[in-house]
């Protein structure tokens, strides 16, 4: 059975009296354990797509059947009940309460499962720990860099074991070796058997998914599979090619005291 | 989410903005001090003159004479010599309703002991008198029956006339001259403080009836049975309305008036004086509180200003907790938690302020600090739903919103 069954797709918004489609009849069909990214320039309709696929939004005709039971109908409480057990969100921004600290953060979705204190604080700091930041599970999102608050933002993601970790844009706040870092990560959730999706306009990122989904204006313009280029590997190259930097800039330096030095 | 859980994140939100908290909560906790502290001062406003209505006794009807006209000059009310002791004794006899019947005659006079002398009141009573005003002695005795009716040479002092003649010392015993005769104090009255008109009802004496109308405020040449009023004490239960006309119908019998005659005395309730005292106390104390509940209203309002405000801040906040799994009535239920929260605690220093306020008014205008525990409950409650209410528009909004929109909110 497939993990996401969309059929017919559609979402119409109403935009300054002008009927705009944001998605036109898409039909894609997801199984377990896939990679998949979804990429498109801006207002190609893959936002939407991601809204409608993580039961934030409902689509305006079209069926979208997650794994095997239809969303695409139910009301907006049953809805939250899908995207609090089945679905895992990750942001760009993070999207971080800035008043708790990470714990508090990861705890969030059990709180709303109606889980009790001391399983929820087990399970949340186990999630922590999975995602690197096992000490760090007392400070808050202001104390910890960029990567960091992302990586708690997946722990909270995970927290509930949903069946599909669903990523927007995960990357676009990061510079490029915390981006592999966190695109490492993602992958090793993969191969533990999770569900990933991620929105991206960038290609770089794209290449680390085993199934590229393209849009444009509304509609799937191709559906590619590939080989993932390995996010560990690229992840110590970039820290090799920095070392060697770091390297050169170091004998760079010597060099300049030593005639500094001389003179 | 637990209610518990609930709670405990609406405070950790307050905590995120503490100054705005504290300044939305000021605007409840002066609107709840505001309720508690007028109530408190009304209720003891109204408690003292209560008090006041109480030293006076309660279910009491005045007779006075009625006036006279001496070749066309009106004297007022009391000139005439129309009541009489006789008049006392044949209302308590004849009505059932009434319970004394005191004849009195004053009479302003200089009490002198040794060294020392005082102006004052000397009120001729019967027995019936105390019974009447529910006046006791604090030392002491009354007079007896027997010292009434000859007229003896005895006094029972007011306690401002005791202390300003003897002093520390105890007066019983003493003797005292009015107008040259030597009296003998048997008892000192026990004290009443102010009457509801605001004056010393313990700068009197009292000697026998007619002793004083003897002695001490002269005969009446026109009728040797005159008195200057006559105080009559209703019982318990009974209508005083139905007991004064009683009253009235006897004594227009007694005087022999035709149909067509003004009634030759005055008659008065003295029970609707202090009722309309206590009306326009009852009155200025809902007056204070309704004022006071405004400023709790206006105190609402701020909540609910925040409260906006709020929401349009965490707008984000609100779409993240959409997409973990939170329900719109979860939203809905952690803002009005908040907002209750707020107004709940803004209420509770609200208290303890205006417990403090009134403590302060009470003890400077002397007033009993009259705190009714329903009171401060009530506005406790009242507080709270002030914050749910306010509250309630704002969480409505924060719930209808749209997750994809409030995820994409900067």
């Amino acid at each position: 059975m497939a993990l996401i069954e969309t059929q017919d797709l559609t979402r119409r918004y109403e935009l300054g009296g002008e009927i705009v489609m944001a998605l036109d009849g898409v039909s894609i069909t997801v199984e377990t354990g896939e990679f998949v990214a979804v990429m498109g320039p801006s207002g190609s309709g893959k936002s939407t797509f991601m809204n409608i696929i993580g039961c934030l939004d409902r689509p305006s005709s079209g069926r979208y059947a997650l794994a095997g039971e239809e969303v695409s109908s139910l009301s907006k409480d049953a809805l939250a009940g899908v995207r609090n057990r089945r679905i895992g969100f990750v942001f760009q921004q993070f999207n971080l309460l800035d008043r708790v600290d990470a714990l508090g953060n990861v705890e969030l979705p059990m709180v709303y499962a109606g889980a009790d204190r001391a399983g929820r604080r087990e399970k949340a700091i186990a999630k922590l720990k999975r995602v690197g930041l096992g000490e760090r599970i007392h400070h808050r999102p202001t104390q910890l860099s960029g990567g960091q608050q992302q990586r708690v933002a997946i722990a909270r993601a995970l927290v509930n074991d949903p069946v599909l970790l669903l990523a927007d844009e995960p990357t676009g706040a990061l510079d490029s070796r915390t981006s592999l870092a966190i695109m490492k990560l993602f992958q090793e959730l993969h191969r533990e058997g999770t569900t990933v999706m991620v929105v991206t306009h960038e290609p770089d990122i794209a290449d680390f998914a085993d199934r590229v989904v393209r849009f444009l204006d509304g509609k799937v313009v191709s559906d590619t599979r590939q080989t993932a280029r390995d996010a560990a590997q690229a992840l110590a190259d970039a820290e090799a090619a920095s070392a060697a930097q770091d390297a050169k800039d170091a004998a760079a330096r010597a060099a300049l005291h030593k005639k500094e030095a001389a003179e | 989410m637990s209610l518990m859980e609930a709670f405990r994140s609406a405070l950790e939100a307050l905590r995120a903005h503490k100054l705005r908290s504290a300044l939305t909560m000021l605007g409840i906790v002066i609107g709840v001090a505001a309720v508690i502290a007028m109530i408190a001062v009304g209720g003891g406003a109204r408690e003292q003159v209560a008090a006041q209505i109480r030293t006076l006794g309660a279910n009491l009807i005045m007779l006075t004479p009625g006036n006279i006209t001496a070749g066309g000059v009106r004297l007022g009310a009391g000139q005439a010599s129309s009541l009489t002791s006789d008049d006392a004794g044949a209302i308590l006899a004849d009505v059932p309703a009434v319970q004394a019947a005191a004849p009195i005659i004053r009479s302003n006079q200089q009490v002198v002991a040794g060294a020392n002398n005082w102006a004052t009141q000397i009120v001729g009573v019967d027995l019936g008198w105390f019974e009447a005003r529910e006046w006791d002695v604090a030392q002491g005795r009354l007079f007896t029956p027997e010292e009434v009716s000859r007229g003896a040479l005895v006094v029972i002092l007011g306690e401002t006339v005791a202390t300003n003649l003897f002093g520390e010392q105890s007066p019983l015993g003493q003797q005292v001259r009015i107008k040259n005769v030597p009296f003998e104090v048997v008892g000192v009255a026990a004290r009443k403080g102010q009457s509801a008109l605001g004056q010393d009802q313990d700068d009197t004496a009292f000697a026998p009836l007619p002793t004083v109308r003897q002695r001490v405020a002269g005969a009446n040449r026109a009728n040797a049975r005159s008195v200057g009023s006559i105080m009559v004490k209703v019982r318990e239960g009974e209508d005083m309305a139905n007991a004064l006309e009683d009253v009235r119908a006897l004594l227009r019998q007694r005087h022999r008036l035709q149909p067509d005659q003004d009634d030759d005395f005055g008659i008065r309730n003295l029970a609707e004086m202090a009722a309309v005292r206590e009306a326009s106390a009852s009155t200025l104390a809902s007056l204070l509180a309704a004022v006071a509940a405004l400023s709790l209203a206006v105190g609402g309002i701020g909540i609910m200003n925040i409260m906006l405000v709020s929401v349009t801040e965490r707008t984000r906040e609100i779409g993240l907790r959409l997409a973990v799994g939170a329900r719109p009535r979860d939203v809905l239920r952690q803002f009005l938690i908040e907002a209750a929260t707020l107004s709940a605690i803004g209420g509770a220093i609200g208290v303890a302020l205006g417990l403090g306020a009134a403590q302060i008014v009470a003890l400077k205008a002397g007033w009993p600090l009259l705190v009714e525990p329903a009171g401060v409950a009530l506005s406790v409650i009242f507080s709270a739903f002030v914050g749910v209410f306010f509250g309630w528009y704002p969480a409505r909004r924060a719930a209808n919103l749209d997750p994809v929109e409030a995820l994409r909110a900067t």
